[in-house]
């Protein structure tokens, strides 16, 4: 079956609504592992909670959330921005701002877990 | 069968394209807090990396985020903040539902977005309790 339709830009937007969806799966299980994490451990005083995030493994899984976080979000402000500005500029503008503000957080994540 | 078509005077359909006259159904409002949460989510990333960073820097840093936590305002942003999470999280869910078209029908979305609010409201309680109480 083809659907004919105007397609403008290079690609449909399905890799992002995809990657929206794939990396919202992978924070739910990320959030759910936090949960047990937290409940076992009990974390009360600084070096409890420093050990939490000190395994490799931890810090693998937390580095990935915070990256898929990254992209989600920037999926999603895009979605807003395309929905309610209408000005070219002041979207571009927005757009960039957003891109800069998640790529600065990815920064500043790396610089606490590695 | 065409000519009865045209013979038929045109609708006219009423616009109600302002938001705040047009009562919203649950699933509306649940769906503008799913954007409205993550937006607010966005926002606030720096503020909660910078208390993670410093709560994980050194022994000081993780006092003086306690410190903060023990504020008013702070615990009544970050309820705010846990609720837009929970909200989001229990929204992203049914979305993701949806999206593998289980539950469209209209008796089961309106079902399913009243049970994000009877889900997300009580993890925010428990989370609040357990973190900033």
């Amino acid at each position: 079956m083809t659907i004919k339709r105007i397609v403008v830009g290079a690609h449909y937007g399905f890799r992002d609504w995809l990657g929206q969806r794939v990396t919202a799966v992978l924070m739910a299980l990320y959030a759910i592992l936090l949960v047990i994490v937290l409940a076992v451990q009990r974390p009360a005083d600084y070096l409890a909670w420093f050990n939490v995030f000190s395994p490799v493994w931890m810090k693998v899984a937390t580095l990935t959330f915070l990256a898929c976080l990254f992209y989600h979000a920037w999926v999603g402000m895009r979605d807003i921005w395309m929905d309610y500005v209408k000005a070219t500029g002041v979207r571009l503008v927005l757009e960039v701002g957003t891109l800069i503000y998640l790529v600065a957080c990815g920064m500043w994540a790396l610089k606490i877990f590695v | 069968m065409a000519s009865t078509i045209t013979k038929t005077p045109p609708k006219v359909r009423p616009k109600h394209l302002n938001l705040f006259q047009i009562r919203q159904p649950l699933p509306a409002i649940m769906s503008i807090m799913h954007r409205i949460s993550g937006a607010a989510l966005f926002l606030f990333l720096p503020p909660l990396l910078w208390l993670l960073d410093r709560s994980l820097d050194t022994e000081i840093g993780y006092d003086t985020v306690k410190g903060y936590l023990s504020l008013v305002i702070v615990k009544i942003v970050l309820l705010g903040l846990l609720y837009g999470f929970m909200h989001h999280f229990c929204a992203g869910i049914r979305y993701l539902f949806l999206d593998l078209h289980k539950g469209i029908d209209l008796k089961s979305a309106r079902l399913s977005a009243g049970l994000v609010y009877v889900f997300s409201i009580p993890m925010t309680l428990v989370a609040a309790w357990l973190l900033l109480f």
